[in-house]
């Protein structure tokens, strides 16, 4: 076991991408996530980190740097924030239809206009059906486990993967997290090999125009066409939540941490009411829920989601069997309609007999602080008014902390 | 009922942009994480820096793991860079009853009376010359004071985390200005009770 | 490597004649090699094949007298471009139909 050190969440993260070994980092500085992409180009400036350090003109060139580097079977890692993130959008799709395991990390940050560099998850709910496996860690350790279990994750199932960590909350603060020892990350991360490597002994053309239908190939081998393609990714992802959680045994086996990959309940077992939540405003419920339960006799728990796509809608939904409420707190939302992860939710526990009241929740858009005060006390409203008189199901969520 | 909040001992520090507040609160973290505190959460001001503009910096220190990550309101302690700052921050400003400021200042103790507060002052700008630094160089000297008002953390403790974290920087002189600024830290207690210093 | 319950589907080809499926039918000018003017055919040794070279499906044979795959070749008119000496014309290929059905 390594000793545990101080330092920002930026700089957990880019400990975890040396760590892995990566061999390609192409990345566009963007608020918050730069302090990332200098640690980095200083790792391997010193000669810490055998990489090649691409300096790109934008984050579109980003991804398509490590698109190439993928395909040419080498381990590539990026990293962006906000309109960084959806300005390589396109490339994003086309890494996921390419299936290539490439690791990016989000530090999230709300989207302009209006400009903002402060912290919220429209960034990457914008990017939910890019094919993108998407995960969210809650403090510096998870940063750093998630990014390592990623690059397996990615690498097993060739899905990319992008970490999320909130802009700020914890990439700006500093806190202990034990960086795991680099023999032990070599036993758990093994070299990598992409299934299509590019080699001048097998040319391939790959992602060419592909035509709606199968076809033969030119060994009489049946080869899908586009739906089908696009099928296997959407099958696979699915399966992806398995990978992930064995994954995670594995590394739980030689680091001693671990044990809830895909969500993380805190106190749920007798709950009435839940909360879910992701990134770091899961982790402060938790201090919500000791309040609610010490104060105010509430038996309320906090149900953190590590992993947003794949959707875990099986395991949501079961989990959420004997709660009566659940309160879904969001910062991001898919506009004119609802909190993405409330209507995600809802649509989870659709087919589940028991469909607990749902509660949406916006907060924390664009920085807007979110006072522990101010959530105890609107989950202590909710609570009281609620467990008394159940409201009809409403979807309006409710926004949280608005001054005007 | 003491809630999990309530643990947290919550220290905001003011500074300028560039005055090296980041440094000082992480030296603390590090010093008090060393010393058992197993949860330690320092955050900058988040957001946009500016040379000279007065910024934040929070610190908080507990026993257990620290889940609450949400900037601090109600400090505890308020450690201040620059008596300067006064003019332009109300570093009261949530600030607990009988909180403790933390003041680098030329003038005496009793030129900064904070009513409902207890003050603790020293000239680090001074001792921090006197110490071998280069004139206005004050974020490794203020943490005696803290040191000395908080009794949270060991001078020694902090000294030796001064040194490491200034490796190459004037190690020694930084982790001895912390050390004068210990021992001359005056401290007032302005309760409304007596006003005996 | 991927785990092997994945199948990692990808589009992902090697080139070769049929590669994009029956392109012959997507052919209205066929490319017809005069062998009294190309360059390999009239020298008898192995030269130019730019034809080959540069053929998008691999169509063209690298031999002596050249041969196109006319299952493949989908008329595109690149060797016929491309030919130093414009030993290849393209003719449409209802001319062959028309001189079939005259037989
Ligand atoms: S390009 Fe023209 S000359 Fe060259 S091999 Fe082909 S037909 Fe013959
Ligand atoms: S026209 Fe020429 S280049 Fe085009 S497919 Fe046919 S043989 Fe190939």
């Amino acid at each position: 076991m390594s000793n545990p050190i101080i330092e920002s969440g930026n700089v957990a993260a880019a400990m975890a991408v040396q760590l892995a070994r990566a061999e390609v980092i192409a990345a566009y500085p963007i608020t918050p996530q730069t302090p990332v992409t200098e640690k980095l180009s200083e790792l391997i400036a010193a000669g810490k980190m055998d990489a090649e350090y691409v300096a790109v003109e934008s984050e579109h060139s980003a991804m398509a740097v490590c698109i190439g580097a993928a395909s040419a079977g080498v381990r590539a890692f990026t990293a962006t924030s906000s309109n960084g993130l959806l300005y390589m959008s396109e490339q994003l799709h086309w890494a996921a239809g390419a299936r290539l395991p490439i690791v990016m990390c989000v530090v999230n940050r709300a989207i302009g206009a209006p400009w903002s560099v402060w912290n919220d998850h429209q960034d990457a709910i914008s990017q939910r059906d890019t094919g993108w496996i998407q995960i969210f860690a809650k403090d510096h350790q998870e940063i750093v486990d998630m990014t390592l279990k990623a690059f397996r994750l990615a690498e097993l199932v060739h899905i990319p993967v992008m970490v999320n960590y909130d802009g700020y909350y914890l990439s700006h603060t500093y806190m202990p997290f034990e960086p795991p020892d680099a023999e032990h990350v070599d036993a758990f991360l093994p070299a990598y090999t992409y299934k299509h490597a590019l080699t001048p002994e097998r040319p391939e053309s790959l992602n060419t125009v592909t035509l709606p239908d199968a076809r033969l190939d030119v060994d009489g081998i049946k080869r899908g066409g586009y739906m089908d393609i696009r099928h296997n990714l959407h099958e696979e992802m699915g399966k992806s939540i398995e990978v992930w959680e064995e994954i995670d045994q594995e590394f739980q086996a030689l680091f001693g941490r671990g044990g809830h990959p895909v969500i993380d309940p805190y106190r749920c077992d007798d709950a009435d009411v839940v909360i879910v939540a992701m990134g770091s405003m899961a982790n402060q419920f938790r201090v919500v829920v000791d309040r609610l339960r010490q104060n105010d006799g509430l038996k309320v728990g906090i149900l953190a989601l590590q992993m947003y796509r794949p959707f875990p809608s099986a395991i949501i939904a079961e989990a959420l069997q004997s709660a009566r409420h659940v309160m879904v707190y969001e910062k991001g939302l898919s506009y004119g309609n609802q909190g993405a992860l409330y209507g995600d939710i809802k649509s989870a526990l659709y087919p589940y007999p028991a469909r607990p009241r749902l509660h949406n929740f916006i907060a924390g858009l664009g920085g807007r602080a979110i006072p522990t005060e101010s959530l105890y006390q609107t989950m202590k409203t909710a609570c009281e008014q609620d467990l008394q008189t159940p409201s009809a199901q409403a979807d309006a969520p409710q926004w949280i902390g608005l001054q005007l | 009922m003491q809630s999990a909040t309530e643990q947290i001992i919550q220290i905001r520090w003011h500074g300028r942009g560039g005055q090296g507040a980041i440094t000082a609160a992480k030296v603390v973290a590090e010093a008090a994480f060393r010393s058992g505190y197993g949860g330690v959460v320092m955050a900058p001001t988040f957001g946009t820096e500016r040379r000279g503009a007065p910024v934040t910096t929070s610190l908080k220190i507990s026993h257990s793991k620290i889940y609450d990550l949400s900037p601090i309101t109600t400090p505890d302690i308020v450690v201040v860079l620059d008596h300067m700052i006064l003019h332009e921050v109300d570093v009261t400003a949530g600030l607990k009853p009988g909180g403790w400021i933390i003041l680098n200042t030329p003038r005496p103790v009793e030129k900064h009376l904070f009513p409902g507060y207890r003050t603790a002052v020293a000239d680090v700008t001074r001792l921090g010359v006197e110490a071998g630094l280069r004139k206005g160089i004050v974020n490794t000297g203020i943490i005696g004071a803290l040191g000395r008002a908080s009794g949270l953390i060991d001078i020694e403790a902090l000294a030796d985390n001064i040194a490491v974290e200034f490796a190459g920087r004037k190690p020694d002189a930084n982790a001895m200005a912390a050390r004068l600024v210990y021992d001359a830290t005056l401290m007032f207690d302005n309760m409304g009770g007596s006003t005996d210093a | 490597m991927p785990d092997p319950r994945f199948k990692v589907l990808t589009s992902a080809s090697t080139s070769g004649p049929g590669d994009a499926g029956r392109t012959g039918s997507w052919r209205v000018e066929r490319p017809v090699i005069d062998m009294s003017s190309c360059i390999p055919a009239k020298t008898g040794k192995h030269a130019c094949h730019l034809c080959w070279l540069l053929c998008p499906d691999n169509v063209v044979s690298k031999e002596i007298e050249p041969a196109i795959d006319l299952e493949y070749c989908k008329g595109c008119g690149i060797c016929a471009q491309e030919c130093p000496v414009q030993a290849i014309s393209m003719v449409p290929d209802a001319d062959f139909l028309e001189g079939a059905d005259s037989e």
